[in-house]
């Protein structure tokens, strides 16, 4: 692949989604808690550490030929609130979608302390986490009261 | 329809009222009124997990009042070692009952149950959690003693990492502005995030492991145990459990007033010759699990104590 192509990966996708305004060195949490990973067989560019007007410095992602579904703006919105989606059709932005972090994350990732009621996957109830404070990103689980790592919620992810 | 999970369900000012109701039914709970508030009201009892105090005070509660009282049973005869959920065992006694009171080794267990159900959750413990029903009593005690929840200086010594029991009440006493002195050894010291909670709640919180030196200037003195297992080596845990029993002796320059309390089972962290002694109030502390929970399922179920409780109950 030659690095003008490379580039023009990174600047134009045809189809798929640019989630921007990623918070500097958040990129990796980003695609891992999307599930995007090595086994991935779409193509996937980043840039990370770029300077931003408003954030000083911000991480990008393009993901071609795939648009984020509601179940995966609910997990962006975990690592990345304030992130800015758009999809893109023909080379042209079709539909900006909106991240929403409120009081309450439901059914996305499951508590992570290991003697939660919730671990007996079994148990019906939504799984329920509750954002006690956005910055800094303070989260709890709404049965245990546990707060939550964010290292360890990407591995719960639902 | 709401029930007691956590402390932090009730204001002051509804954790007050329920003692006073509590107060009222004294006579009611050591049998010597008959007054059947909760005649008609069935309690489902589900304890997941043993417990002796617990389990007998809340059905003594609703029987002295009158109510009835269902148990699950030995956990090892019930659906739930056939792998039944929470949620199901719960929609089950949901229908069966008007009430719970629920113990469950899951931490947010009850959280879970009072979700699931349309009926009002008591948290007896859930895991490491919370176990307010134990604080409700504690704070009577705590009252009953001193006439007053306010600006109480309150030792809480022994296992304080691990014991559920001290971690509601220390929240509790710190809602009204009660002075707290944690002494305990470094292994089995308050946990951080507890006690930083605490202070940014205005705590004015000591840290000791000097138990012996903090007893002289207190109001109430509350022992807990401490487990052997904790501990890396029996060498170890004799030397640290050992700073941490009361013997009568100790009590020489204490003030008259001040009660010692204990959740109870005890192993010899108070030595028996307390229990002689004026200051000695965990065995009342225990009956009074009785009274708390009394007023506290009236509370739940709507039902009002009456203000002439002498006037409306009849003798047995």
């Amino acid at each position: 692949m030659s690095n003008e192509h490379s580039m023009r990966r990174v600047t134009a996708i045809r189809n798929g989604t640019v989630i921007d305004h990623i918070p500097s060195g958040q990129a990796l949490r980003v695609l891992e808690m999307l599930g995007i990973g090595g086994k991935s067989s779409v193509p996937v560019s980043l840039v990370m550490n770029v300077p931003s007007k408003k954030m000083g410095a911000k991480d990008i992602i393009k993901v071609e030929d795939r648009e984020l579904t509601q179940t995966e703006l609910d997990r962006l919105a975990l690592v990345a609130p304030d992130a800015h989606v758009a999809i893109i059709r023909a080379y042209s932005v079709a539909e900006k979608l909106t991240i929403n972090l409120g009081s309450e994350v439901s059914n996305v990732v499951r508590c992570t302390f290991s003697n939660c009621i919730t671990t007996n996957l079994r148990e019906p109830l939504p799984h329920r986490l509750k954002v006690v404070s956005r910055d800094p990103l303070h989260i709890r689980c709404h049965y245990c009261e546990r707060p939550q790592d964010l290292d360890e919620l990407i591995k719960n992810v639902l | 329809m709401a029930g007691l999970i956590t402390m932090d369900d009730l204001t002051n000012e509804q954790i007050i009222n329920i003692l006073d109701d509590a107060t009222r039914l004294l006579p009611v709970a050591k049998g010597e009124l008959y007054l059947p508030l909760l005649q008609g009201r069935i309690l489902g009892n589900l304890f997941f997990e043993p417990s002796t105090r617990t389990r007998m005070s809340f059905e003594t509660a609703m029987k002295r009042l009158g109510g009835e009282v269902v148990n699950l049973g030995d956990v090892k005869n019930s659906s739930v070692v056939k792998g039944e959920t929470l949620f199901d065992t719960i929609q089950m006694v949901d229908g069966y009952t008007d009430i719970i009171a629920m113990r469950h080794p899951r931490q947010g267990a009850a959280q879970y149950a009072q979700d699931s159900a349309r009926v009002p959750i008591m948290n007896g413990g859930d895991g490491a959690g919370h176990h307010p029903t134990q604080t409700m009593l504690d704070l009577f005690t705590i009252r009953q003693a001193h006439g007053t929840l306010e600006g109480l200086k309150v030792v809480l010594a022994g296992d304080l990492r691990y014991g559920r029991t001290v971690h509601s009440l220390s929240h509790a006493l710190t809602r009204f502005g009660c002075e707290l002195i944690f002494a305990s050894p470094k292994l089995l010291m308050m946990p951080e995030e507890i006690v930083s909670d605490l202070r940014e709640h205005g705590a004015n919180v000591t840290e000791t492991d000097d138990l012996l030196g903090s007893i002289n200037d207190a109001d109430v003195v509350y022992m807990t145990r401490i487990q052997k297992e904790r501990f890396a080596d029996d060498d170890e845990y004799a030397r640290c459990a050992g700073a941490y029993k009361l013997h009568a002796d100790h009590l020489g320059d204490v003030k008259s007033e001040m009660i010692i309390m204990h959740p109870l089972p005890r192993v010899d962290e108070i030595h028996a010759s307390v229990d002689s002694t004026r200051h000695a109030c965990y065995f009342n502390q225990a009956f009074n699990g009785v009274v708390a929970r009394m007023a506290l399922i009236c509370y739940l179920l709507g039902v009002t104590v009456p203000a002439d409780v002498e006037s409306e109950g009849g003798a047995f």
